[in-house]
């Protein structure tokens, strides 16, 4: 669809930009020293820290995936809410307080307290590396892809927009500016997400369309022969052949596609279509302008005990209303045409509430609803992943090390699980607000928050995209420390043993940050046009395969050695990678290839390469170990 | 590569070994709450649509509401544990 330009989300969005860069320069004093820029002196009281937890990880895979995927397939994306928050247990009983005590600035720092060994550190800033990057594409792409519905500006000028404000950010203050902006970005996705939360509520459900967008409207469902009357039928050509659609051409010019209901009523539902020629885009067979685009879609097709309005509901009853509804979910197929031009059909699939809140709605999850055991096994490795994934990411890590002592990483730990637990109850009834709010934009689902908003005023859309945006801030700011200080203080110093006092340690790494910020931009200009948001699942199954193992040996077995830790990261990091470069997700996303022609059985490596990296630790730790003297 | 002695970082003193022992159990509780949840997603799907005493929400809502809920409940219950820990006098070193 195509979005007016919202001169208040840009005005919002202005401001916050200015208010944080503004900070940023203010807090550059108080980082000059090498402590203050890596670790913000470990300052930071334990309740701002925790809510920077909540700016750090509540990425827009987080806020905008997870609420377009619910809004679109119902329970699945809950699953997400459900594995990230999953992955802050490990990170509060396992790692948090031994990251405090062992690590001073970095993920390495902590891994190679006991050994000093060049191997360690090259691995781990390696390993950070990598998957900072992986994390890092989805959030500077997604930059991009919210600055056209948002703002109304070229993707490209997204991607710089967030590349240079973060640059700056990371470059004045480093850790200092980094948490506040985390702790501002926080508050305010946790805060405006819970008002929306209120007003859904408080609207409860309707059979009707619940917006004022005049591009809103009943789908009709014909016979065969009331649409055949409505113009002259399009001949079936190419992929049209053999497909359960009719297309009619009517008098005023337009092309409705129409198809056909499985199951015996022989009616056809009304579709849209969106056709992509040489010349340009057309919507339903005219070009595609403000006032001739798709409708916006999402309603009810019925309520329990044949209500047509709920008035308000309570978070329960909220739940289990829509359990007994049937909603209007949409659906699309993409056809090529005989002419080389491609069609997407987005077509009406009623869905009873029920199916909607129970696991496998969605293409992901399907297989937990099938009786192929690998599909299943899938699923239990990408929430294996979740899980453990968590506790593995550096830039969740290092902000571990603002905070004064262990009983501030814990209590901030808790902070930190009580705003995102909160957040991600809050994403279920956001995205299942969403998909009953008849403002879902059919072709793209990761707007359906900010067109919740919209479906209420104009106001909570602006500041909604507003904060949409700024979201990327934080975590690609959080993502760029991370990288700087594994280039500056684990690469630089250490393995390569480049001299380097107080002040040049920080221009070393502030140099990072830019290179880091350069290089972001030109990836998140560069896959444009990549789906990347299956990148940040890729990231946890690489931090947990590499990370995890490593850690958690490190911890609790003595006979750990430093070659053991080296080669489980390095294993843990290259097997995963590998598997997800094999796999059929990667396959049909990434390469366009046959998914089935992919060699590994599921796309998931986390449930192989985790048990792998612990077993390579173990084996190599005992080949690696000096006999112990009796 | 050089490669010095071992140093001891395992749990330097008794506090944190408690702590780490305290961590340990709820963060066992927690993986087999989570596992059940996973189990039964994947290999029972169809119990995840019973109803619940909740306001009658099904099971697939509840437990997903409850794994969140109960991380924030061990979390509390984790640094309350901590506390009482280091309130208590400790032993003195030999």
């Amino acid at each position: 669809m195509i979005y007016s330009t919202s001169p208040g989300a840009i005005a919002i969005f202005a401001f916050f930009v200015l208010s944080v860069l503004a900070l940023s320069f203010f807090l550059g004093k108080r980082a000059r020293s090498v402590s203050g820029y890596f670790a913000a002196h470990g300052q930071i009281p334990w309740a701002v820290n925790g809510i920077a937890f909540a700016g750090d990880y509540l990425s827009a895979a987080s806020f905008l995936g997870i609420c377009g995927l619910i809004a679109f397939y119902g329970y699945d994306g809950f699953l997400y809410s459900i594995g990230y928050l999953a992955g802050w247990i490990v990170a509060l009983f396992v790692i948090a307080e031994p990251i405090k005590r062992l690590g001073k600035y970095t993920f390495a720092d902590a891994l190679d307290a006991k050994f000093n060994s060049r191997g360690i550190k090259l691995t781990a800033a390696i390993s950070t590396l990598i998957v900072s990057v992986f994390y890092l594409i989805p959030q500077m792409v997604g930059a991009g892809a919210l600055i056209t519905p948002l703002l109304g500006l070229p993707h490209w000028m997204g991607v710089i927009m967030v590349g240079v404000t973060v640059t700056l950010i990371v470059v004045t203050a480093g850790m200092v500016s980094t948490t506040w902006v985390q702790f501002i970005k926080g508050s305010l996705l946790v805060l405006f997400c819970a008002v929306l939360t209120l007003m859904i509520l408080n609207r409860g459900f309707h059979t009707t369309a619940t917006n004022n967008d005049p591009a809103n409207r009943p789908f009709r469902i014909l016979s065969e022969a009331e649409v055949l009357a409505t113009g002259e039928p399009v001949a079936a050509l190419g992929e049209w052949a053999g497909r359960p659609y009719i297309r009619m051409h009517s008098p005023d010019g337009t092309i409705t596609a129409w198809r056909k209901i499985v199951g015996p009523s022989g009616k056809y539902s009304e579709a849209q279509m969106l056709v992509n020629t040489a010349k340009g885009v057309l919507v339903n067979g005219k070009p595609q302008t403000l006032d001739n685009d798709l409708h916006s879609v999402g309603t009810l097709a019925s309520l329990p005990d044949g209500k047509t309005d709920t008035g308000p509901l309570g978070p329960l009853s909220f739940l289990h209303t829509l359990n007994e509804s049937t909603v209007v979910t949409w659906t699309k197929e993409t056809i090529k045409d005989a002419d080389g031009s491609t069609t997407t059909v987005f077509y009406q699939v009623p869905r009873k509430g029920s199916d909607l809140l129970t696991p496998g709605a969605s293409p992901t999850f399907s297989g937990v609803r099938s009786k192929d055991p690998w599909k299943k096994l899938d699923f239990l490795s990408l929430m294996l992943a979740l899980f453990a994934g968590t506790a593995s990411l550096p830039h969740i890590l290092i902000r571990y090390y603002t905070v004064k002592d262990a009983a501030a990483a814990r209590k901030s730990t808790l902070m930190g699980i009580a705003a995102i637990g909160f957040f991600y109850i809050l994403t279920l009834y956001l995205g299942l607000g969403a998909m009953t709010s008849g403002s879902l934009d059919p072709g793209d689902s990761n707007m359906s928050a900010p067109l919740l908003a919209k479906s209420f005023n104009p106001t909570l859309f602006a500041i909604i995209s507003a904060i949409a945006f700024t979201t990327v801030l934080g975590t690609v700011s959080g993502l760029m420390m991370a990288g700087a200080g594994a280039v500056a203080h684990d690469l630089m110093e250490t393995l390569f043993k480049v001299k380097m006092d107080e002040r040049s340690k920080v221009r070393h790494a502030k140099s990072a940050a830019i290179g880091l910020g350069i290089g972001a931009m030109v990836l998140g200009i560069l896959f444009k046009s990549l789906n990347v948001s299956f990148l940040v699942g890729w990231a946890f199954n690489i931090a947990a395969s590499a990370n995890l193992p490593a850690l958690v040996m490190l911890l609790f077995w003595k006979r750990t050695t430093a070659k053991g830790i080296s080669a489980a990261v390095f294993v843990g990091m290259l097997s995963s990678l590998t598997w997800i470069l094999l796999s059929a997700q990667c396959f049909k996303d990434v390469y366009g290839l046959d998914p089935k022609s992919s060699p590994v059985p599921f796309s998931q490596p986390a449930l192989v390469t985790i048990p792998l990296g612990f077993i390579v630790l173990i084996v190599v730790s005992l080949v690696t170990s000096k006999p112990r003297a009796e | 590569m050089s490669q010095p002695p071992p140093a001891d970082v395992s749990p330097g003193s008794a506090r944190t070994a408690h702590h780490a022992r305290i961590g340990i159990v709820l963060f066992a509780i927690y993986v087999v709450l989570y596992a059940g949840f996973m189990f039964l997603a994947a290999f029972r799907p169809e119990l995840m649509d019973t109803p619940t005493p909740f306001g009658s929400v099904n099971l697939a809502i509840m437990y997903g509401m409850g794994l969140i809920l109960a991380a924030l409940v061990l979390a509390v219950v984790y640094i309350f544990l901590c506390r009482m820990e280091s309130r208590e006098p400790r032993e003195p070193k030999p």
